[in-house]
């Protein structure tokens, strides 16, 4: 079997200034201050790693070690400063649930709106409404302005959209923890579904439980570095005894 | 090439549902809805024909649809560009979460305000059909040419829309200043004022000259009111403007639109 997803050497870099040039004037004053060249700072460095399809990778890491952002380069999101990111296939992207929503209209017309930000077709929504409802349990609520609903309930539906039609690559980033416990089975559940079906996922979760249970190889990243890329058991071992011990 | 027409074909659906959702928003709780987009020119018709037909006096032959056609042509590009620039820092969210290719913001805005202008042109027929009526003006199959001049209008936008969209995401002065340039833009289009009154002012008329939007007025009111089709240097020239704005913006926005990312 190929890979899904091939990262070579990819590195992001973000100008860290403590405030956003963007007015002429702030842009003059700082031309002259010799203030514009910001300081620089790698959000990832050289990070390569390739995911086999119908593989469950995941990431680990503290908070700011670059996960997200390893993701949006993924995803397509972020263009990397350095390297290159390789992907096959269709990719639902779950980096925020509900990101796409317009909370003025209703569940009904964000199915719609929200399905074709993931670029599926007029004709698959319609095929698939009814089944996206029913597994977002809104059945009575499908009229309603979406911000009249719940975040519970908000990201029941996203999560239904972005998945019921079978992504070739699915990513998930620290979004399985919305929700109350039956959702998050479902939604586990969901996912095995379409992980026996050939998709390819990549997870960043919080609860290293769900990683271990879920995944098969796991990528530890610290300070946008890889530290460590294996096994499941190997790497969330040596990870839980680092945060425990730091 | 192909792929990027595949992958425009694949968020066409998009821009159906951004173009229905902003309908929609635009609409809402109003009791006449659209009928807004036709209801307003002809109110705000109503007003500037009172007021230029007595106080200032200007001899224009059927003033209201002279003034009516003006503004359709000048408020489709204003409103639309206007609402291009803020695309894509509007949509932050959005380009932060999914990908989606982004050229679709400022697009949609532009053909969301096309659609308007299409409900807006029935303002036009009834007028043009009241002064028929009149024994004022004469139907003509030019009429049916209307839509060239708004074509060569929309692909200018297009192009314009999607430079001004990228500049703004790096320098946010450009909200501030595009409003001053819209109403200097609108005095340097003959929308109100006739083409002979800036006989007492010979040097406007180079810069007038420069301006697109001249040129697509002037074009749609040959069509539409004085039954002339405009010959191929007139066409020739608004081509121009439209392809030299979509090459420039597409160009610029292409260049710059990995980089929005960071600042918005
Ligand atoms: N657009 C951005 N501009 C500047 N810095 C950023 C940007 N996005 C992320 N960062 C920085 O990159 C680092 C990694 O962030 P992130 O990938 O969100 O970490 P994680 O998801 O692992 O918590 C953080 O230090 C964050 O501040
Ligand atoms: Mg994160």
């Amino acid at each position: 079997m190929g890979n899904a997803v091939e990262v070579s050497n990819v590195s992001m870099r973000f100008n860290m200034s403590k405030d956003k040039v963007d007015s002429i004037k702030e842009y003059m004053i700082r031309l002259v201050k010799r203030q514009l060249f910001f300081e620089e700072f790698w959000a990832l460095k050289e990070v390569s790693f390739s995911v086999e399809k119908g593989d469950v990778f995941g990431i680990v890491g503290l908070n700011g070690s670059g996960k997200s952002t390893l993701l949006k380069t993924i995803s397509g999101i972020l263009k990397p400063t350095e390297g290159r990111v390789y992907t096959e296939g269709v990719i639902s992207p779950m980096i925020e649930l509900g990101a796409g929503f317009d909370t003025d209209l209703t569940a009904r017309e964000n199915v719609f709106l929200n399905g074709s930000v993931l670029g599926f077709s007029r004709a698959q929504m319609k095929e698939k409404f009814d089944e996206i409802v029913e597994f977002a349990e809104l059945q009575e609520f499908v009229d309603v302005a979406v911000k009249n609903f719940s975040s519970g309930m908000v990201a029941r539906l996203a999560f239904s959209i972005a998945t019921v039609i079978k992504p070739d690559i699915l990513i998930v980033d620290e979004i399985l923890a919305v929700g109350d416990f039956l959702f998050q089975q479902k939604c586990e559940q969901r996912i095995q579904e379409l992980m026996s079906g050939g998709t390819t996922v990549l997870i960043v979760s919080h609860s290293i439980e769900q990683i271990e249970r879920l995944c098969h190889r796991v990528l530890w990243l610290e300070h946008g570095r890889m530290r460590m890329l294996g096994d499941t058991q190997e790497v969330c071992g040596l990870y839980k005894q680092a945060t425990r011990d730091g | 090439m192909k792929k990027q027409l595949q992958t425009f074909l694949k968020y066409r659906f998009l821009l159906e549902n951004l173009i229905s959702r902003d309908l929609k928003v635009k609409y809402r709780r109003s009791v006449l809805g659209l009928c807004w987009s036709i209801l307003n020119p002809l109110l705000m018709m109503l007003i500037i024909t009172a007021v230029f037909s007595t106080i200032f006096r200007f001899e224009v032959e059927n003033f209201s649809i002279y003034y009516l056609t003006g503004w359709l042509i000048f408020n489709f590009v204003s409103e639309s560009t206007t609402a291009a620039l803020q695309s894509i820092v509007n949509s932050a969210t959005l380009i932060k979460k999914v990908y989606i290719p982004k050229y679709i913001f400022p697009l949609e805005k532009i053909l969301f305000s096309f659609v308007n202008m299409f409900f807006s042109m029935i303002a036009v027929a009834i007028m043009i059909a009241v002064a028929c009526l009149m024994g004022n003006m004469q139907l003509s199959w030019t009429m049916l040419l209307f839509p060239v001049p708004m074509l060569y209008a929309l692909v200018f936008c297009i192009g314009f829309g999607m430079l001004i969209a990228a500049i703004n995401v790096f320098f946010r002065d450009m909200g501030h200043l595009y409003s001053v340039c819209v109403t200097a833009w609108m005095y340097l289009t003959p929308i109100i004022y006739p083409m002979e009154a800036l006989d007492r002012a010979q040097w406007v008329l180079p810069i007038i000259k420069c301006n697109p939007l001249y040129y697509y007025v002037t074009y749609f009111r040959d069509v539409v009111m004085y039954n002339t089709v405009p010959g191929p240097a007139d066409n020739l020239i608004c081509i121009g403007f439209s392809l030299a704005f979509l090459l420039l913006g597409g160009w610029v926005f292409k260049r710059t639109q990995d980089r929005f990312i960071l600042h918005i």
